[in-house]
C-alpha cells in the first residue's frame, strides 16, 4: 500500500490519533518512519555540537583547558572544536575578569559571533565583578554589556561545574523554536535595542 | 657593605642614607639623581645593573619613587628615593636610557601617579586608556564611575606619543612623536588570538614577512590589584596572589606572607616552612608543565597538552586534598599555613616523583628532539645576557641567557639555603634554550621535593598571631622567586591594619616588555615562538 501527505485530510495534520495510525500502518508495512517537529531534529544536532570560542581573560581560562584535555575531556559532549575566530563559534564563555578596557572588544567579539549565539558567564567575575568588583577598572558583571544564558559561579568553577554550565546550555538550545514561534531572539533584540552600539 | 653607604655619601654629599646594611635607601635630589643613576650602573665597586622596580608614592605632601636595584655581579641590593613637592605637574629625570627597562615602570608610574619622566621616549598610559580622568593610585583620586564609566565604545587610538625634553634653558618641552615611522605597514595582534597567552596586544610593523617594530598594548586586564589592597587589612590583600599569575599562587602567597612576617616580627614554625616550600616547587612543576603544553600546541603540537596535562592534574590532586581547590588555593597564610597536610600527601608526593622522569623523557622524545620544533626554536629571538639583566628578564627566561639570576640562590629564603639543588643556567638565550631551561627545572624541582619528603618535622602548621594585625611604621621590599622570574613585594606602612601602599613588582611585565627588543628583524611567524618561549601570564603583568 502506499501512503503519501497527499492521501490525508487536510483536517488530519493536527489529528494525532490519525497519524499515530498512520505510522503504525508503514512501520508493519516495513517502513522505517519516526514523526516528530523539525525543531526538535535541529535542536538534537545544535544542542551537541556547540562550539566555543577560544576567549579567556584570566584564571577560569586555565580550567577551560584543563576542560580541553583527557581528563576531563569535553569531546564526549561535542564542545571540543574551540575556535579561534567568533566566526566559526557558538558560544562564548567568558572566563574571567571584563575590564573598562576590554568591554568594547568583548562587546565586539559577541557581535561578530554569528546567530543563534549564546553566552556562559564563567567565575564570579563575570557575573559580577567577584574580587575585583570594587576596582575602579572592572566591569561590575557582563549582564550589562551582552545577554547571558547561563551563569556558572565559582573562583574559578571547578571543570566539573563548567560541564554542568554547558550541560545547561545544551538544555535550553533543546527546548528552543528553531524555526519560529516563542523564542529568545526577540528578547536579545530588546537587549540589543537598549544597548547600542553608536555608529561612527 | 658599610663602604657602599661611604662611597655614595662621599660622592654625592647631599644625599641622604638610611635604611638596614643590606639594604641601604638613598634619598637624593631629582636634579642630582641621572649622575647618581650613571654612578650607579657603572662604578665597578657599585654595578647595579639590574632595576628591579620603581614603586611609585604619593606620601600626601610629595609625589616620588623609589627605585630598587639590584648588582648582578656583588648581589647587593640598594633602595633610591627621589621626590617632587609640585602635585600638579610632577616632574623626575627618566633613567629609561640607563637600564632599558625602565622605559616601561615609568609609563606604569605615570599611569598611577601622573609623575612625568623628562627624558623618557614614550610618555604614554600603559595600563588605562588616553582619556582616563585622574591618576588612579593617587591618595586623592576621585573613584566617582561617572568620570570613567563602563563604555562599549571603542576608545581612542593615537599614532603619536609624547616625550618631555629640556632645552639648553633648562626648561621642559613637549614634544609629539609618532609610534611608527609614516608609511609603516601595521598589522594588529591581539587582544583576542589564541597565541598571545591571554588578552595582550601587539600593534606589529611589518617590512614584508620582517617585523620592524612592536608596540605593546596592556591593560586588558588590569584590576586594579594594587589600589584594592590599599583598602583591605593584612590578612584580606593575601587571596590577590592567587589571582595575578594563577601558576604561582603558592609562591605569591609564600612571598607576601614573609613580607608581612618579617615586619610583624613573626616567626613560623619549620613545619610551616617546608610545606611552603614543597607547594611552591610542586607549583613550579604544574606551571613548567603548562608552558610545556601550551608552547608546543602554539607551535603546533597539539598531542603535547595531552601529555604535560597530566602531571598537572596530578599535581593538582595533590593540591586539592590538602587545599581544597585546584587553582586559587589561598594556602599559605600569615604565620604559617591555612590547614595540615593531607593525611597522604607524603604518598602522592612520592608517587609523583616516581612518574616524572619517565614524563620528562617522554616530552623530550616527542618533542625537544623533533626537527620542526628544532629548526623553529633554535637561534630564534636570541637575547644576549648584557640586555636580559638591562630589560630585567629575569626567571627561566633570564636563565636562558646564561645570568643567573635564581632568587632562591642569590638571596635565599625560607629553607632554600639549606637544600641541595642546581641552578639551571644556559648560555644560548634562543627559544630553544628557554624550553630546555624549564625542562631542566623541573627535575631539580623534583630533586628538593626528594629532599623533603621524609623530612617533614612534627609541630604546628601555623603559630598563633594577633587577630588584628597591625604592621610597625616603615617599609620592606623583599625578591622572592616566583614560576616566572623575581617576584618583589613592597610593603609601606603607617602603622594601621591596612597597608598604605603595597606594591607588586611582578616578572611578566618586563617579558612583555622586551617583545619589542627581541622580536626585531626576526618573521613575524617567529613572534609566537618567542612570546610563547617567555612565558609572560598577562593578569599577572597587568594585575
Amino acid at each position: 500500500m502506499e501512503v503519501t501527505t497527499k492521501s490525508m485530510p487536510y483536517e488530519a495534520f493536527k489529528d494525532n490519533e490519525y497519524i499515530e495510525g498512520l505510522v503504525k500502518e508503514l512501520q508493519d508495512g516495513g517502513v522505517n518512519v519516526v514523526v516528530g517537529t523539525f525543531d526538535k531534529l535541529i535542536n538534537w544536532g545544535r544542542s551537541n555540537s556547540i562550539w566555543p570560542l577560544t576567549f579567556a581573560t584570566s584564571c577560569c581560562g586555565i580550567e577551560f583547558v584543563s576542560l580541553g584535555a583527557a581528563r576531563f575531556d569535553m569531546a564526549r559532549f561535542g564542545w571540543e572544536v574551540a575556535r579561534a575566530s567568533p566566526r566559526q563559534a557558538d558560544f562564548m564563555m567568558v572566563a574571567g575578569t571584563i575590564v573598562n578596557r576590554m568591554v568594547p572588544v568583548f562587546r565586539r567579539l559577541y557581535d561578530q559571533l554569528a546567530e543563534p549565539k549564546y553566552v556562559i558567564a564563567c567565575g564570579s567575575c563575570a557575573i559580577s565583578g567577584g574580587p575585583f568588583r570594587k576596582s575602579y577598572h572592572v566591569a561590575k558583571g557582563i549582564e550589562g554589556i551582552v545577554p547571558v544564558d547561563v551563569f556558572v559561579p565559582g573562583c574559578p568553577p571547578r571543570p566539573e561545574a563548567m560541564i554542568y554550565g554547558i550541560m545547561q546550555l545544551s538544555r535550553k538550545i533543546k527546548v528552543e523554536r528553531f524555526f519560529g514561534g516563542v523564542n529568545r531572539k526577540q528578547k536579545r533584540e530588546d537587549f540589543l535595542n537598549s544597548h547600542p552600539v553608536e555608529d561612527k | 657593605m658599610a663602604n657602599i653607604k661611604e662611597k655614595i655619601a662621599q660622592l654625592f654629599p647631599q644625599a641622604t642614607i638610611e635604611g638596614t646594611e643590606e639594604q641601604p635607601l638613598v634619598s637624593i635630589a631629582d636634579a642630582q639623581w641621572r649622575s647618581l643613576a650613571k654612578t650607579l650602573r657603572d662604578d665597578a665597586d657599585l654595578q647595579y645593573d639590574y632595576l628591579v622596580t620603581i614603586v611609585g608614592m604619593d606620601w600626601t605632601d610629595s609625589l616620588g619613587c623609589i627605585y630598587y636595584l639590584m648588582s648582578s655581579k656583588h648581589n647587593t641590593m640598594l633602595g633610591v628615593k627621589v621626590a617632587t613637592t609640585d602635585r600638579q605637574k610632577p616632574m623626575l629625570h627618566s633613567v629609561a636610557d640607563i637600564w632599558a627597562v625602565g622605559c616601561l615602570y615609568e609609563r606604569e608610574v605615570y599611569d598611577f601617579y601622573g609623575i612625568i619622566f623628562i627624558g623618557n621616549p614614550d610618555m604614554r598610559r600603559l595600563f588605562l586608556n588616553i582619556d582616563w580622568v585622574g591618576y588612579p593610585l593617587r591618595k586623592d583620586y576621585d573613584e566617582n564611575p561617572e568620570l570613567n564609566p563602563v563604555s562599549i565604545e571603542n576608545e581612542r587610538q593615537s599614532d603619536t606619543t609624547d616625550t618631555y625634553v629640556e632645552d639648553d634653558k633648562g626648561n621642559v618641552v613637549k614634544r609629539e612623536v609618532n609610534v611608527f615611522e609614516p608609511g609603516d605597514f601595521v598589522v594588529n595582534i591581539g587582544p583576542q588570538h589564541p597565541a598571545t597567552h591571554g588578552v595582550l596586544r601587539f600593534r606589529t610593523a611589518v617590512d614584508g614577512e620582517e617585523i620592524k617594530k612592536i608596540d605593546v598594548y596592556m591593560g586588558y586586564i588590569h584590576r586594579g590589584v594594587e589600589k584594592l589592597c590599599e583598602n583591605l587589612t593584612y590578612p584580606q590583600t593575601l587571596h590577590f596572589m592567587d589571582r595575578l599569575d594563577y601558576f604561582s599562587a603558592h609562591n605569591y602567597h609564600h612571598a607576601l606572607c614573609r613580607v608581612i612576617e618579617k615586619a610583624a616580627g613573626i616567626q613560623i614554625s619549620r613545619r610551616a616552612e617546608v610545606i611552603r616550600v614543597m607547594m611552591d616547587e610542586l607549583s613550579r612543576i604544574a606551571s613548567h608543565c603548562l608552558f610545556i603544553g601550551t608552547y608546543c600546541m602554539d607551535l603546533g603540537a597539539t598531542t603535547m597538552l595531552f601529555y604535560t596535562l597530566r602531571v598537572r592534574e596530578q599535581i593538582l590532586d595533590i593540591m586539592e586534598k590538602t587545599c581544597g581547590a585546584r587553582m586559587t588555593f589561598n594556602y599559605d597564610c600569615i604565620g604559617g599555613v591555612m590547614q595540615d597536610l593531607a593525611p597522604d600527601f607524603q604518598a602522592d608526593v612520592k608517587a609523583l616523583i616516581a612518574v616524572l622522569p619517565k614524563n620528562i623523557k617522554e616530552y623530550n622524545k616527542v618533542f625537544t628532539g623533533n626537527v620542526i620544533a628544532k629548526n623553529r626554536m633554535e637561534g630564534v629571538g636570541v637575547l644576549s645576557r648584557e640586555d636580559a639583566i638591562s630589560y630585567a628578564v629575569t626567571g627561566p627566561s633570564g636563565r636562558a641567557s646564561g645570568w643567573a639570576c635564581d632568587m632562591r640562590k642569590l638571596r635565599p629564603y625560607s629553607i632554600y639555603s639549606e637544600l641541595d639543588f642546581n641552578e639551571v643556567v644556559a648560555t644560548e638565550g634562543d627559544s630553544m634554550a628557554r624550553f630546555k631551561v624549564r625542562i631542566a627545572e623541573m627535575e631539580e624541582s623534583a630533586k628538593i621535593l626528594e629532599q623533603l619528603v621524609d623530612n617533614i618535622p612534627d609541630g604546628e602548621y601555623c603559630v598563633k598571631v594577633p587577630k588584628v594585625l597591625k604592621l610597625p611604621a616603615g617599609r620592606w621590599f623583599e625578591v622572592t622567586e616566583g614560576c616566572r622570574g623575581a617576584f618583589g613585594v613592597y610593603i609601606e606602612s603607617d602603622g594601621s591594619t591596612k597597608p598604605y601602599r603595597l606594591k607588586l613588582a611582578t616578572p611578566c611585565l618586563p617579558l612583555a616588555g622586551v617583545v619589542d627588543h627581541i622580536t626585531r628583524g626576526s618573521k613575524i611567524a617567529d613572534l609566537i615562538t618567542i612570546g610563547g618561549s617567555l612565558d609572560y601570564i598577562v593578569p599577572d603583568m597587568d594585575r
